[in-house]
């Protein structure tokens, strides 16, 4: 699992500086890190210690302010913006905590929105039967439920079959029973198609899923734990 | 269809009221367009193909009497390639059961041959038999006023002869196109007829067998003109020639080139302001859709989606907006251009007309709408571009208020709550704020530009009419006459009072500058003729020197003091130098006025006169018109009541029309910013409204916070409308600047109040849709949506 040749991101010495209104908030101070082909990785940490930050970065969403972020051995860092548009196009899903569907949209039109520019999609309405949405093909998210809108949008970011999902707070605004439906499709997703799955939470009873559980403070890595046994979504208490 | 093109649709449904206030506006603007377009295109594409197939001459010349053996010699000037000798008078008509003096123009029409030059277009008859000398041919115009039709009789005076003519046709002719009786501004075609009779008929009965009083000449090259005109002058002069001129100063021409070029004007003003007001109204609501869109925006970036097909998205919703309002304004242009143009057949006689759309005029409508749209909407999606995904998908950070200035002079005690609110929203986006209040006064401009004319329109008749010509009857003499006729004229039944002029054709010359136009010769102190200051107090005519039209002065560069060098165009054409000792305030036509004593010594020649002005008793005009017609010295009478209600006719049906439609596209534009600001409003700030409504405000309350500051706007925009208005019709008053009129920029109250209630009802209308919205916002819904 940790032969170099399955390595799929390697960042060093990541910083990125935001400027806020008259300050600066320094999001990453220095971050060394690897990630590998299958893996699931969660990433925990409390509020500003900068995992959406570098979520963003791991996912071409954002840049560095310094540092490198090499995917497949290619630097991140120096894509303009349609090698970045590329980037994401073709190996990133992302699932985000708010679930970001398109209102005017439904349910399967959200799915195809990605498929239609993916070179080697699943059909959205098999990607919505992954998800357990099969019967709600044709409602638009102003008639789901919040887990049903966050099972779309996982759907959506798998249904081109990513090398990476990226998933921040996936579970942030639901429910624990919804928490855990939705957390089992991500776990199934990444067992099924063998997708590199990052997890961002603050929720720390959910990094018993994970392969290593990376746990940032302040900027920087401050320990990161490999779990010897992945629990299963539907054995975690929280 | 792709996803993103059914978000497309359902997006630009949810948006139709907005998306229509938009699609009007660019239909009025490409309706305007296509419309003057359209008319332009049909009217310079008829004459063109009028003059080119009737052989419209080229140059022009009078004269007193040539004999025929001229002809030669200015068939072989250079530049020359067909002449056409004719014999012309003017006569006093009768027509059984018009009691009105009528001046009628006798032209001569070669016997047994078609004419070279200004062929005539028969529309019913025949020619005069050449043999006859009682058979004539009318102008069209002039037969459908009398309801004449051939074999009807005319009553004429020709050579002091009465003599009745039967009627063999009714007939078109380029030279006629717009046909005005000389020195008139306006047509009436009852009371000015052009009759066409055999050319030795017309000789006959003006002795002028073997000889010739006009000649028009066809050019083998328009450049050649002025060394034809200067030949022409110089080969007619011993002969009486009254000076050559080219199209230029035609009559009919010259008309026809001047209503081309205020229809240039309009079809450039008015789709311009249209096209501002659609990229604005554009620019607007894409800035907001972008702002309300920029997590999705984000999202559709992070899922891989480029700047560019964003940009494709975003500009197709524009596009669908824009192509369908060109496609319903060329519809409505093209068919509003036809009414138009048809309109304007009533004035100006064409045998046909060459009505058609080109490609160029729909091609460049569109291209000029699309183009300014999409610059538009390229500002708004620029900011959502610059955005990167990470941050696009942050929602907006809050907007940042602050106390009003109001409140910082700390008059906040006078504002309530609501008031804050609204101040505060206003003063938040000053450059949205300014631009609404902008788009709110370019509406009220609009409506002042199609209304202010009839005001002005009106003062025009009253200075010309009541202050400047007051005369009853003017009188024009067949040639210059002596004093003696006075005498006559003062003993006719009815006359009060008699004052003559003289009246002589000139060029006058200043540094570069030259203009063909009349000298007039008027004794001082009269109370019929009266010339006027640019305040419009009288001015007194010095014996020596000579005073201009305003607009003459300004057309020559000269000012009181100058020195002009006068050519006479008649006679022993003299050349003097003279002096400018004044200017005249005239608003229509352009002439020199010179002491009459002053122009007869100018002249080197004893008193003559070229007519006169009568005040009568109206009892006695019937017998005063009867007894005229008698006088074959007499050419052409002139009643000045008709020759205002020819002038009201005249603007009324051209302006009427223009002013109809001037108003409903400039409700349109009201309507169009005011609703979509409101629209835009209530998107913005519905969570804002719905949460107040949860914490107990009432409707009205809400409403008001909404509306009042469209309200407050709308209010601040009126007088800035006010002064938009007054600029607007500046540039169309000064555009539309000619020698024939010039309309002075009066705007009534009337048309003030007109534009203001436009705009309050337009905004009042918007209010009371947006009000309806608000009745039934739903205030879960709103509360759980994120944005």
């Amino acid at each position: 699992m940790t032969d170099p040749r399955d390595r799929v991101f390697l960042a060093r010495g990541l910083t990125k500086i935001y400027p806020m209104g008259e300050i600066e908030v320094q999001a990453l101070r220095g971050v060394d890190l690897e990630l590998f082909a299958g893996e699931f990785v969660v990433l925990l940490g409390p509020s500003g210690s900068g995992k959406s930050t570098l979520l963003n970065i791991l996912g071409g969403l954002d840049s560095p302010s310094s540092g490198a972020m090499q995917y497949g051995g290619r630097d991140l860092g120096v894509y303009d913006d349609a090698e970045l548009t590329r980037y994401r196009r073709e190996h990133v899903g992302f699932v985000f905590q708010f679930y970001n569907l398109i209102p005017s949209l439904t349910a399967r039109e959200n799915v195809a929105l990605v498929t239609e520019i993916a070179r080697n999609p699943l059909p959205p309405e098999e990607a919505l039967t992954l998800v357990g949405l099969a019967d709600r093909l044709d409602h638009f998210p102003a008639q789901l439920s919040g887990g049903e809108q966050q099972r779309v949008a996982i759907a959506r970011a798998v249904a081109k079959r990513p090398e990476v999902l990226l998933c921040d707070e996936p579970t942030g605004a639901l429910d624990v029973q919804t928490g855990v439906r939705v957390l089992a499709v991500i776990d199934r997703v990444n067992r099924e198609l063998g997708t590199t799955t990052v997890v961002i939470t603050h929720n720390a009873a959910i990094a018993a899923m994970a392969d290593r559980v990376i746990h940032l403070s302040n900027g920087l890595i401050a320990h990161i734990d490999h779990n010897a046994q992945r629990q299963a979504p539907d054995q975690i208490v929280w | 269809m792709t996803a993103l093109d059914r978000k497309l649709w359902r997006e630009l449904w949810q948006l139709k009221g907005q998306a229509a206030a938009i699609m009007l506006v660019i239909v009025c603007g490409v309706a305007i367009h296509v419309m003057f377009g359209a008319t332009l295109d049909a009217l310079g594409q008829t004459r063109a193909r009028y003059y080119q197939e009737y052989r419209f001459a080229d140059v022009f010349a009078a004269l007193k009497r040539a004999p025929e053996s001229l002809r030669e010699r200015i068939a072989a000037l250079p530049g020359v390639a067909e002449v056409e000798t004719r014999v012309v008078a003017d006569v006093h008509l009768d027509v059984a059961g018009f009691a009105e003096p009528i001046t009628g123009r006798l032209i001569s029409i070669p016997d047994n041959r078609e004419s070279r030059l200004n062929r005539l277009y028969l529309r019913q008859g025949r020619l005069p038999a050449a043999d006859r000398d009682d058979e004539a041919i009318v102008s069209e115009a002039f037969a459908e006023a009398h309801r004449l039709t051939p074999g009807a009789k005319l009553r004429v005076v020709i050579n002091g002869r009465r003599q009745t003519l039967t009627l063999v046709g009714t007939a078109l002719s380029p030279e006629y196109i717009h046909q005005l009786r000389p020195g008139s501004m306006f047509p009436d075609y009852q009371r000015y007829g052009v009759l066409w009779m055999g050319r030795r008929a017309l000789g006959i009965a003006y002795g002028m067998e073997g000889a010739f009083n006009d000649v028009v000449v066809g050019l083998t090259n328009p450049r050649a003109a002025p060394d034809v005109i200067d030949e022409l002058d110089r080969l007619l002069t011993p002969y009486g020639g009254l000076g050559a001129h080219d199209r230029e100063d035609q009559p009919s021409h010259r008309f026809l080139s001047e209503e081309f070029r205020n229809i240039t004007l309009s079809a450039t003003l008015f789709p311009v302001l249209f096209l501002g007001v659609a990229v604005f109204l554009l620019n607007v609501v894409m800035n907001r859709l972008i702002g309300m869109q920029r997590e999705q925006i984000g999202t559709l970036k992070a899922f891989g989606y480029g700047n560019g097909a964003i940009a494709l998205h975003y500009l197709k919703l524009v596009l669908i907006i824009v192509l369908v309002g060109v496609l319903v304004g060329v519809g409505g242009g093209a068919w509003l251009g036809r009414r138009l143009a048809e309109l304007y057949t009533t004035f100006f006689r064409f045998p046909f007309l060459d009505y058609r759309l080109t490609f160029q005029l729909v091609f460049g409508a569109m291209l000029l709408n699309l183009g300014g749209a999409m610059a538009g909407t390229a500002f708004a999606l620029r900011a959502a571009f610059a955005l990167r995904p990470a941050e696009a998908m942050r929602p907006e950070p809050p907007a940042r208020y602050r106390a009003t200035v109001v409140e910082r002079l700390g008059l906040q005690r006078l504002l309530s709550q609501p008031n804050r609110m609204i101040l505060r929203h206003i003063e938040r986006r000053p450059l949205k704020s300014l631009l609404t209040v902008l788009g709110i006064a370019l509406a009220c401009g609009i409506t002042m530009a199609g209304r202010f004319q009839e005001a002005t329109i009106t003062h025009m008749v009253e200075v010309h009419y009541k202050l400047s010509q007051r005369e009853d009857l003017a009188v024009t003499f067949v040639e210059p006459t002596s004093w003696k006729a006075i005498g006559s004229l003062q003993n006719l039944p009815g006359v009060e009072r008699v004052e003559v002029y003289r009246a002589v054709p000139i060029r006058l010359r200043f540094q570069q500058h030259s203009h063909r136009t009349t000298l007039k010769g008027v004794p001082p102190g009269g109370d019929l003729q009266r010339l006027l200051d640019a305040d419009l107090r009288l001015l007194n005519l010095p014996s020596e020197g000579v005073l201009l039209t305003d607009y003459l002065g300004e057309l020559l560069g000269v000012k009181t003091g100058d020195r002009l060098i006068v050519e006479v165009l008649e006679g022993s054409r003299p050349v003097r130098e003279v002096p400018v000792v004044g200017l005249v305030k005239e608003y229509l036509g352009v002439a020199g006025y010179m002491d009459l004593a002053g122009l007869n010594r100018l002249l080197r020649e004893g008193p003559a006169l070229s007519g006169a002005y009568l005040a009568v008793d109206d009892r006695e005009r019937s017998e005063l018109y009867r007894r005229l017609g008698d006088i074959p010295r007499i050419a052409g009478t002139a009643i000045r009541e008709q020759e205002i209600r020819n002038f009201h006719r005249t603007m009324e049906q051209t302006m009427l029309f223009f002013t109809f439609i001037a108003t409903v596209f400039a409700v349109v534009i009201a309507f169009g910013i005011i609703y979509n600001s409101a629209r835009i409003a209530l998107t913005e700030r519905g969570r804002e409204l719905a949460s107040l409504r949860v914490l107990g405000f009432t409707r009205a309350e809400i409403s008001y916070i909404l509306l009042g500051e469209l309200g407050l706007l709308t209010l601040i925009a009126i007088p800035l409308g006010f002064v938009v208005g007054r600029g607007i019709c500046t540039l169309f008053v000064d555009g539309a600047r000619s020698e024939l009129y010039r309309i002075p920029l009066i705007i009534h109250p009337s048309t003030y109040a007109f534009a203001a209630t436009v705009v309050l009802a337009s905004a009042l209308l918007s209010g009371w849709l947006v009000r309806r919205k608000l009745d039934r916002l739903d205030l879960i819904a709103v509360l759980k949506t994120r944005d």
